[in-house]
């Protein structure tokens, strides 16, 4: 599948045209358009085969984004809210596939929020993003579960009830990577997004990407002024493949190494506080500080690649369910003489 | 005409007549007593002697207290349907035992623990009373079995009185404790002395007895969901998504009994999942996605998860995403009689989703059926590219039937449509090198279908439940819309050619047409019997899926009156009749009953002759 063509290309051969997909129908300046490139550019760094990813969302502006990355990709945009429940059922049916799920605040904090807690609940394996603006766009403004209080917006006016926290969520949830980014904020989500895809288990990211139509007021906690003015990161984070694993040397003290299951690493430089990803009641803890504080912080907020993933926990074949054979998927007639004879 | 009643009347009874093989049972219990080990043991053996035997488990919505009744019919003729009376009465429940007393027709045995003291006791009925508390304290078996040992008294007085041959009962037993033998002569010392006392103390008085017969030999006795759950691992089920709800569990059970057994661990691990989703709705999800990926994918519910499966219906038939859902019908609307049979969601099953859909639905009327639409389903769902969904209700489910033995399939899965790398190549090299997800090649209305791990880089699609195209790209233009919903009309035309056809008893000369579908069967095929009795011969059409084929309207066509008869209260089968069929809706007759128990004969027979008698006067 390579191209000939002068652009540059990655391990696999393929340019990073390869990882494009349709064109956006999304408002000029949506934080989703900005997330949707990290991705292209996450995959194309880390040579992921686009035949090993399958896309997945629900409904709403941001899972309308899986046609416009990926075009070589399988995908499904699925009913809103139930990705995570379609996602398990991919994972099931082929445990080599790697999900990259695409939802939003209300997809997620709202109508999906059950099937968001189970998905979690048995570590199905995907990359899950919320991206998150704390409105509804394609309903044209009103406030979703992420609004912050005091939200205030031009139809629906002032939002006076306490936000859901999808990271908090993720945490309660044991959800074994969890991590908050802004769309603004282009190095890090492409960090975060490759730490993400090599992660084995359910990877959240929360990313707050800004609706320049309905919600972008400066004063607004999901803009980018806000986000720009008040972002602060936890860490600087620097993903390394497991190719590049000879070249890796860190500053213990200023920096921690978190190694993924089949070799890649995570470089966290420390900045202002003192934080511990791989602790998750600090990661907890930091949720509720920084929930009383109002501060918006970013970072890896917390990994954990302990717990087995739902095909491991399921005992399931490594061959995919989906291309296991006719000679398999029926019983022996000397099995089902068997069994008939018990009645 | 006269109206039937097939119950035995008291100027019949005469202790010197033996009525052989021909009568009820009802024993009414609690539930949570144990009593279906009881009743178990008893069907079995009557069955084990040759004698055509049913059962249908009356049970509340409860874990432990509530009334049950669980009455064992013996027919010589082989007739298996529920009946309107009983003529011998286990009385073993106190709560219920006088309405149950009172129930009984004149002639009819009553037998109720010594205790057991009625409000308005009947002369006309024989009465064994049984000292079932000195039973136990004889026995004295531990404080949990009590109850369950309790139960085993009637065993006993029935194997005595009747004449069962107590040799199956401990068979049996055996079977039913898969062979501890210290289970089994725990409850049999309780058979044996209820035996003993019984030839000791209380004379037969009544005419009732079983007599062996040679009708049942190479039968086995097997509920519709345990059927369901081994016929769908034998037709290749990969991933099973479900939510507990009665009166499915079941069969997701029986898939969890049997996958082990039939399609064993390689190297420890396993070629199938099982997930208990946290509701119907992540089910239906779970299977949508699973069969997008391609594999056998089903679910087993029951009509409030119908209603949660509605969405992803739609979805699943517009992305066109092969799966296969079982719904156990149980009574509606909303949480209705959870434990009561129905076919109420005939309707909604067919139409599930919102917008135009209609769906391949398969009613089952027997355990072998059960067993092949299982596979079928599959099948189906893969070579139409669409939900499967396969009505069954709680009595095919839950209740034991005689059936043959089922037979190892004599057909290889049909996948369908599916390209897979290397067809890929080969197709775009047939087809001038065009490919697209939705596009209609052969007429039939089923594309060509890729799954992802296909590695031809133009395999690949993004399936949704927006408009699109036949390239599977979004599209909102009016003419996409409409050339996609024509399509998916002649996939539903391609259908009715492939679904299980009716099957047709046609009588030449008859006026009278029946058409029934599901768990009715046996009462039809009785009250047939009783029909030609009174001079009403009838030709008979068992509906076994949907959409309608040419079969139905011809059938219709040939008769003058057409009864159509189902298990609920708006006659939803004959709607769909009706429409089938417009110009000939006038020959349809409702023959239609809602009220949460299995069908009778003696029902059918008599609204048919109520129909007649109307209009001949």
């Amino acid at each position: 599948m390579t191209t000939v063509t002068n652009r540059p290309t990655n391990r696999i051969g393929l340019t990073s045209q390869d990882y494009q997909g349709g064109t956006t129908t999304l408002c000029a300046g949506c934080g989703h358009n900005s997330v949707t490139s990290q991705i292209i550019a996450a995959c194309y760094d880390l040579s992921l085969d686009p035949r090993q990813v399958v896309k997945m969302s629900g409904i709403g502006c941001s899972s309308k984004t899986p046609a416009y990355f990926l075009g070589r990709s399988f995908g499904f945009n699925t009913l809103h809210g139930r990705m995570p429940s379609v996602t398990t059922g991919v994972a099931l049916a082929n445990r080599t596939l790697l999900p990259i799920g695409i939802s939003g605040d209300g997809d997620t904090g709202s109508i999906g929020f059950g099937q968001f807690k189970h998905m979690m609940r048995r570590n199905v394996s995907m990359v899950y993003i919320v991206e998150n603006n704390g409105v509804y766009g394609l309903t044209k403004g009103q406030h979703s579960a992420t609004a912050d209080v005091g939200q205030n917006l031009k139809y629906a006016g002032i939002n006076e009830l306490p936000p859901i926290d999808i990271c908090a969520e993720a945490l309660a949830a044991d959800c074994g990577f969890v991590a908050r980014s802004f769309a603004g904020d282009a190095k890090q989500v492409r960090e975060l997004l490759k730490a993400a895809l090599c992660y084995e288990g359910t990877a959240v990211i929360d990313i707050i990407s800004p609706c320049v139509t309905f919600n972008n007021q400066d004063a607004s906690t999901k803009s980018y002024t806000y986000g720009k003015e008040h972002e602060e990161r936890i860490q600087d984070i620097t993903f390394i493949p497991s190719y590049n694993e000879v070249q890796v040397d860190y500053e213990p003290g200023t920096e921690q190494m978190v190694r993924l299951h089949d070799g890649p690493m995570i470089k966290l430089r420390k900045l202002a506080r003192e934080y511990d990803p791989t602790d998750r009641w600090q990661a907890m803890k930091l949720m509720e500080e920084s929930r009383i504080a109002n501060e918006f912080v970013t970072g890896l907020l917390y990994i954990n690649e302990a717990r087995a993933t739902l095909p491991q926990m399921m005992n399931l074949s490594d061959t995919p369910l989906a291309y296991i054979d006719e000679s398999h998927l029926r019983p022996s007639r000397d099995a089902f003489a068997n069994v008939m004879s018990e009645f | 005409m006269t109206i039937i009643d097939t119950a035995v009347q008291s100027s019949t009874y005469d202790p010197h007549t033996p009525i052989v093989n021909d009568f009820t049972i009802v024993a009414a219990t609690e539930n949570g007593s144990g009593s279906q080990t009881a009743n178990n043991a008893l069907i079995r053996a009557i069955f084990k002697m040759g004698i055509p035997v049913s059962g249908k488990n009356l049970f509340p919505s409860n874990i432990q207290g509530l009334p049950t009744w669980y009455a064992i019919r013996v027919s010589k003729h082989g007739y298996t349907a529920r009946r309107e009376h009983s003529e011998i009465l286990i009385a073993f429940n106190p709560r219920t035992s006088d309405e149950d007393l009172a129930k009984l027709p004149s002639g009819g045995v009553c037998i109720h623990p010594a205790d057991l003291k009625f409000t308005t006791p009947r002369s006309d009925v024989v009465s064994y009373a049984v000292p079932v508390k000195e039973f136990i304290k004889e026995l004295n078996p531990p404080q949990s079995l009590r109850d369950y040992i309790t139960n085993m008294a009637y065993v006993g007085v029935l194997t005595e009185l009747l004449g069962i041959d107590r040799g199956q009962i401990e068979a049996a037993l055996m079977h039913h404790f898969n062979g501890k033998r210290k289970a089994v002569d725990m409850n049999l010392a309780m058979v044996d002395l209820a035996m003993n006392y019984v030839r000791a103390n209380l004379p037969k008085q009544d005419p009732f007895r079983v007599a062996a017969m040679n009708e049942t030999g190479g039968q086995i006795l097997i509920d519709g969901n345990t059927a369901a759950g081994i016929g769908a691992v034998v037709g290749g089920v990969s991933v099973v998504a479900w939510y507990p709800i009665t009166p499915s569990t079941s069969l997701v059970d029986a898939i969890t009994d049997y996958a082990p057994k039939l399609r064993p661990a390689e190297d420890g691990k396993v070629n199938y999942a099982i997930i208990q989703a946290e509701d119907e709705l992540a089910a239906a999800g779970i299977i949508v996605g699973a069969g997008w990926a391609g594999t056998r994918a089903m679910t087993a519910t029951s009509g409030p998860g119908i209603s949660l499966m509605n969405e992803f219906g739609g979805l699943a038939y517009f992305a066109e995403v092969p799966i296969v859902i079982w719904d156990i019908m149980r009574m509606g609307p909303s949480t209705g009689l959870p434990t009561r049979v129905s076919q109420g969601d005939i309707l909604s099953a067919y139409y599930l989703g919102h917008g135009d859909s209609r769906h391949v639905c398969l009613l089952p009327g027997s355990m072998q059926e059960c067993f092949d639409f299982a596979g079928v389903a599959f099948d189906l769902a893969e070579q139409l590219q669409t939900p499967v969904l396969v009505l069954s209700d709680l009595d095919l489910g839950m209740n034991n039937w005689m059936t043959k033995p089922f037979d190892y399939p004599s057909q290889p899965l049909n996948r369908g449509k599916v390209l897979h790398t290397e067809s890929f190549e080969a197709f775009l090299a047939e087809h001038n090198n065009q490919w697209g997800r939705y596009r209609d090649v052969d007429g039939d209305g089923v594309a060509y279908r890729t799954i992802p791990g296909n590695q031809h880089p133009r395999a690949a699609w993004l399936g949704r439940g927006t408009g699109h195209n036949e390239a599977a790209l979004y599209s909102e233009r009016n003419d996409d819309w409409k050339r996609n919903m024509d399509r998916l009309s002649r996939k539903h035309d391609t259908a009715r050619t492939l679904v299980p056809a009716p099957i047709a008893d046609i009588k030449p000369g008859a006026s009278v047409g029946i058409i029934a579908y599901g768990s009715t069967h046996d009462a039809v095929r009785e009250a047939r019997d009783y029909l030609r009795a009174q001079g009403v011969e009838s030709s008979y059409l068992r509906v076994r899926a949907l959409p309608f084929n040419d079969d139905v309207s011809q059938f219709v066509a040939q008769h003058d009156e057409v009864y159509v008869v189902e298990l609920n209260q708006d006659s939803q089968m004959l709607q769909l009749l009706c429409s089938h069929v417009p110009a000939l809706a006038g020959k349809l007759r409702a023959v239609n009953l809602c009220d949460g128990l299995p069908l009778t004969a003696e029902f059918v027979t008599n609204r048919i002759l109520q129909h007649r008698g109307g209009a001949n006067k």
